[in-house]
């Protein structure tokens, strides 16, 4: 292989953050013309890969070679020039404006010192044809669906005419036959010597169109092959860091895997749902004082299931049951009262009220219960923090110091108590121990438990496989919004979970 | 080879929808109607008012007219500055103060001529509009507080110029009795044109190309559409807000001559209020007040129907008291009439834009 | 300018200005800049010198003040609310109307007050809470809601008006809430106290309170922890009308002869300063009706400290203009650390 056919090449990257290591030792090889897949689950450090090598970010150590000019771009707009064109996820356009002006925004051409509408829209034409799409280039860009704001976005970044195109999850919206209009864009651009990094977690086109993969995992490169060197089965089991095949540990969370009762009652039962492009049919049954994992990849659609349950989103189709009765939650505050809670994954988003108190934010959806007259009772309210503070072991100033001076995990215990001090029936728990250390993360398995065994359900969310297998007594699968196996304990293995994860259900390997 | 058809869901939900209004039916037969509709409203309402006064009304005619056009010349010329910094998602509260300002700056320096007063009122007005810019851009301060503060500055510093007196009268010498009696197109016009219509026009002109075809007026709507994505493209935004700030206090002054010339002199307490009528004409032209979607062409009909909507109500006064009508509007009742249509125009731009949410949901 | 902001961070971090004396700045800066201002006048201004003189600035701060409290709140969940001035205006014309029987034909004064009074301030609550409605149920931004509600109410006020000058003077409730207690202390002024100490309290000890922070602070996720959005905003901006209504009922107790088409015209840019001086956060999330309080006393005592020294008013705007800007720019500071 000479030095000519590699077209980037980042070795030995490293970049750190205030309080985290993004990325350690991590690397990527792309020659000419490739497509090259990039996956990696939450945190593996894919984004921040890309962001240090189209100058987002700069790295502490590594190097890079791209195009056979070294060193990192200073700025976006220089990686750029220099021939690097990106796709961000969230489509980073501007919604207003016509489509024609989104391509050209930024670099328009101009006649006697105007704009020159007529040329740009004759291009901008010109450039979607080539991805199969005839549409009005004049009308805003968020007339159209967002599948077609995506086609845009992809338009817009072949049109600078890079040597090396960054695709981030670009056919999260896109319906099959759209996807394959992609692909062949990325052949024709491959023909024209274009590279492509193609980062997702759908597993069925990376096979399908990607000749080389890279796969992070804690922020290091864990393996650089010819996709076609590896098996579904074994890549999923590289991403999560396991051993395929190989006899399962126990021990390795404070789940005690002998100790599980259900109960005979269904508590929850939702069946169908169905929601745009994120849920397909997903279906959930959990009994009473029954801990249920549901697992899935990135993107699978397990957030989504949880936050249909709860009422905080709107379902195209699907029922859910509470007890056996139907019901239509318009709004959290419905499903609390019926005695569900929600725990979300990402607590900067909608966790917590950052100017509020420990004491506030812990007894925010308590507050109905604790108040008396519009009053809060608060000795009542202390009283409780007292008690949550001791025992999920909360590390805090005192109940009054402001939750955002908190360190994360600390922030994800005071949420896990707004929701345990209402004792709900089911709890419904996304990623609950995710940016907690070790021992903490202990302590709130063991709660866990404790909260099943006294008769509360749970359906828990997570990555880590461990936590799913030894803490679930049913284990659900969801596979690009659909469910695709349901485990029982007896069944329950890390083979048939990854399996499940790679393939979805009656899949050959 | 496939091209991209509607969605499934968007589908049934058209379909759903369509057959349920005469308007849909009509506009789904002849869709260049709907077309037209949905981007021209405001046009279209402009010319049935129109169209409807001059039937109903024995004397609506091209004075009548022309008599709006000329009042309504100083707040067409806010509104346009207001719709530039409207659609970066801000706002400018101190155009009422900076046209009062500019209006005694005029009266101080009428000695020295009218074409004097006129550019040091514009310097003054671009110099305020300049501190707005900064103030918004540099030291991000929200539009509402930065320029809030700017009108509690400039309305000090013109009562100051006048030693707090209300007003001051221009100098009577001056040539500036010409410039107010300057008309355009005599013998071609009859009658010919106040002045004052034509630099309307062609300011809103100057506006329209300005926001079509050049660099600066399509960043100015890439910034309120998505300021984090105009930021990542590399777009200046800092000095894109600065400039529509400074464009906003440059009419404004250019507003005050204007004034002075109205009043024959400067006031330091003219401009109450301005800021609202010019939010409302911006508003009611189709732009969101959230930014990154507009027109300026829009923002002159709206100007021009909130100005026909006080005209009307006088007139149809007094065309109800001819009819023998005991009840009739007084001019009082403009401001409701103004607010009342502004409430229609928002909720049918609320309920556009949540069909529209529906439309691209996938 | 970036320059600017990167060298005032840098200040900070290296300790040149202690991090403990920084917050202590913005948490009570607006106190401390009140306590320096009535130093001053009590040393070489005349402004402060008597009980009367005090109870003046008092009463001349209660309008604003009491607007400021609403608006406060209003602030707090992320909004605004500029309808606050013509609710004042509307509210004292239907007073007036109603007392002096020309609607309803009240004949007895006292009873027409009596009866007044409640249906003013009903309207003016109800003005509010159609505002809450525009914002939560047609996604209406809060200014333009309000924006209309200013326009609208002030055209309402002008059409009852319908030209004629009012007199308040004979109106009882004027009188009496004009009137002294303890011979020294007017009433409005125990007006101002009650309304400042009741939604303290209640910004402190009920769960309303903590709903409408929430709101303020992180929307989303007050939403997911069950807080009814909706109708806690509506209730907020019906709180604001109220409050409105009340203010203009102080207002004509203290100038029976206002002019009602002027009445609260720019007073709610009045409370926005005063909150924004206060140190509530215009993006909402925090709030603090005493600040407010001080804020409001605050300018005012400004204005009046300046006509004391023999410096014109206008020049008083200017100095207020800046204040309000620096005020807003340290706040924001905080926010960035």
């Amino acid at each position: 292989m000479q030095e000519n056919t590699m077209l980037l090449r980042m070795e030995h990257v490293t970049k750190r953050f205030p309080g985290s290591v993004a990325l350690s030792d991590a690397s990527i090889h792309v020659e000419r013309g490739e497509v090259h897949a990039l996956i990696g689950e939450n945190g593996a450090g894919k984004s921040t890969l890309i962001k240090v090598l189209t100058g987002v970010y700069s790295c502490d150590e590594g190097t890079i070679l791209f195009n056979g000019h070294s060193g990192p771009f200073q700025s976006p707009q220089h990686a750029q020039r220099g021939g690097i064109s990106t796709i961000y996820q969230e489509i980073n356009l501007v919604p207003f404006r016509s489509v024609t002006e989104n391509i050209f925004l930024g670099r328009e051409h101009f006649r006697w010192g105007l704009l020159d509408w007529r040329k740009m829209h004759v291009e901008a034409g010109a450039l979607l044809e080539r991805l199969h799409l005839s549409i009005d280039v004049t009308r805003p860009l968020n007339t159209y669906n967002i599948a077609t704001q995506q086609m845009v976005a992809i338009a817009r970044a072949i049109s600078f005419k890079s040597k090396l195109v960054i695709m981030d999850e670009p056919t999260s919206s896109l319906s099959d036959d759209e996807v394959a209009t992609l692909f062949t864009v990325i052949r024709q651009l491959k023909e024209e010597g274009v590279a492509t990094i193609f980062v997702s977690h759908r597993l069925d086109e990376l096979y399908a169109i990607c000749d080389g993969i890279t796969i992070l995992r804690d922020g290091s490169t864990v393996d650089e092959r010819p996709i076609n060197t590896i098996s579904k089965l074994e890549l999923v089991a590289r991403m999560l860091g396991k051993e395929v095949g190989s006899v399962q540990q126990s021990g390795l969370t404070s789940f005690d895997a002998s100790r599980h009762h259900t109960g005979e009652e269904v508590v929850l039962e939702a069946s169908g749902l169905r929601d745009g492009r994120k849920l397909r049919s997903a279906s959930v049954k959990v009994h009473t004082g029954e801990i249920v994992g549901l697992a899935g990849l990135l993107g699978s659609g397990r957030s989504e299931v949880a936050r249909a349950v709860f009422g905080a989103d709107h379902v195209e189709a699907g029922t859910i049951a509470l007890n056996g009765k139907e019901v239509k939650f318009r709004a959290p505050e419905d499903a609390i009262r019926a005695g569900i809670g929600f725990c979300s994954e990402d607590r900067k988003i909608d966790g917590i009220i950052p100017d509020l108190s420990v004491r506030e934010n812990l007894t925010l959806a308590a507050l109905p219960v604790l108040t008396r007259n519009g009053i809060v009772d608060r000795k009542q309210q202390e009283e409780i923090v007292e008690r949550f503070i001791q025992r999920l072991g909360i590390k805090t100033a005192g109940p009054e110091q402001k939750i955002r001076e908190l360190s994360g995990g600390n922030q994800q215990k005071v949420l896990l108590a707004r929701w345990l001090c209402l004792n709900p029936r089911l709890l419904l728990l996304d990623e609950p121990t995710r940016g907690i250390d070790v021992g903490a993360k202990g302590e709130i398995q063991k709660l866990v438990e404790e909260l099943a065994e006294g008769g509360m359900s749970v359906l828990l969310i997570s990555s880590e496989l461990e936590e799913i297998i030894e803490g679930s007594d049913h284990v659900v699968v969801l596979r690009d919004g659909t469910t695709v196996a349901e485990l029982a304990r007896e069944d329950l293995s890390q083979d048939a979970i990854l399996t499940a994860m790679a393939h979805g259900a009656g899949e050959a390997s | 080879m496939s091209t991209v058809s509607p969605q499934p869901e968007t589908r049934e939900l058209a379909e759903a929808t369509a057959a349920t209004s005469p308007v849909r039916l009509l506009t789904a037969r002849l869709p260049w109607l709907g077309n037209l509709l949905r981007q021209q409203g405001a046009l279209i309402a402009l010319i049935v008012v129109v169209t409807f006064s001059f039937i109903r009304y024995d004397n609506f005619n091209t004075v009548t007219i022309y008599s709006v056009l000329n009042f309504n010349a100083q707040f067409g010329l806010i509104a346009l500055g207001m719709t530039f910094v409207i659609m970066t998602g801000g706002i400018d509260l101190s155009v009422g103060g900076i046209a009062a300002l500019s209006s005694v700056v005029v009266a101080l320096n009428s000695p020295h001529g009218f074409f004097y007063s006129l550019v040091i009122a514009v310097v003054v007005g671009t110099l305020v509009g300049m501190v707005n810019g900064f103030i918004v851009a540099w030291m991000r301060v929200p539009p509402f507080i930065a320029t809030l503060a700017t009108l509690y500055i400039v309305r000090g510093i013109a009562l100051r110029l006048i030693n707090d007196a209300a007003s001051i009268n221009l100098d009577q010498k001056s040539d500036f009795i010409t410039v107010a009696g300057t008309t355009v197109g005599d013998g071609v016009l009859n009658p010919p044109l106040p002045f004052t219509i034509p630099l309307l026009l062609i300011a809103f002109l100057i506006g329209i190309l300005v926001l079509r075809y050049t660099r600066f007026g399509r960043y100015v709507l890439a910034i309120g559409g998505n300021a984090e994505a105009a930021r990542l493209m590399g777009l200046p935004v800092r000095r894109t807000t600065f400039l529509v700030y400074m464009f906003s206090g440059m009419l404004a002054g250019l507003v005050g001559v204007l004034l002075a010339i109205n009043l024959n002199g400067g006031s330091a307490t003219e401009g109450n209020g301005w800021e609202l009528i010019a939010i409302a004409s911006v508003v009611v032209g189709g732009t969101l007040l959230s930014g990154g979607v507009g027109s300026v062409f829009g923002t002159l009909v709206g100007s021009l129907l909130l100005g026909l909507i006080v005209e009307i109500l006088q007139l149809e006064n007094n065309y109800m008291l001819d009819q023998g009508w005991q009840f009739s509007f007084s001019s009082f009742w403009q401001d409701v009439i103004r607010g009342v249509f502004l409430l229609v125009v928002v909720l049918l731009q609320s309920y556009l834009q949540q069909r529209k949410r529906i439309k691209g949901r996938t | 300018m970036m320059r600017l902001e990167q060298r005032w961070t840098a200040l900070k971090v290296r300790g040149v200005l202690p991090q403990k004396l920084f917050t202590i700045g913005q948490d009570y800066g607006a106190l401390i800049a009140l306590v320096v201002l009535i130093l001053f006048n009590l040393a070489f201004t005349r402004q402060l010198n008597s009980v009367i003189a005090i109870t003046n600035l008092l009463v001349h701060v209660t309008p604003a003040l009491i607007l400021g409290v609403g608006m406060t709140l209003v602030i707090a969940t992320g909004g605004i609310d500029i309808s606050v001035g013509s609710i004042m205006g509307l509210t004292g014309i239907l007073t007036y109307l109603i007392f002096s029987g020309k609607w309803f034909g009240i004949q007895n004064i006292v009873v027409g007050t009596i009866v007044a009074m409640p249906v003013a301030l009903v309207v003016a609550t109800l003005i509010g809470a159609f505002n809450g409605l525009l914002i939560t149920r047609f996604k209406v931004q809060p200014i333009v809601a309000t924006l209309i509600a200013l326009i609208t109410v002030r055209g309402l006020a002008e059409v009852t008006v319908n030209g004629f000058q009012f007199a308040f003077l004979s109106a009882p409730i004027v009188s009496w809430l004009s009137g002294n207690v303890l011979g020294f202390l007017p009433r409005q002024i125990i007006l101002m106290a009650i309304i400042v100490a009741v939604f303290t309290w209640l910004m402190r000890a009920t769960s309303f309170s903590r709903y409408l922070l929430s709101i303020g602070g992180n929307q989303a996720a007050a939403r997911l922890a069950g807080v009814p959005v909706n109708r806690i905003l509506i209730i907020v901006y019906a709180l604001s009308g109220l409050l409105a209504g009340v203010a203009g009922l102080a207002f004509i107790a203290f100038d029976s002869a206002a002019n009602p088409v002027t009445l609260g015209v720019g007073k709610e840019l009045d409370a926005i300063a005063a909150v924004a001086v206060g140190g509530t956060p215009l993006t909402g999330g925090r709030a603090t009706i005493l600040g407010t309080a001080v804020g409001a006393i605050f300018i005012q005592l400004l204005r009046q400290t300046v006509v004391a020294l023999n410096v014109p008013d206008d020049i008083a705007s200017v100095i207020i203009g800046f204040l309000i800007v620096l005020a807003v720019f340290l706040q924001h500071q905080r926010k960035a650390s």
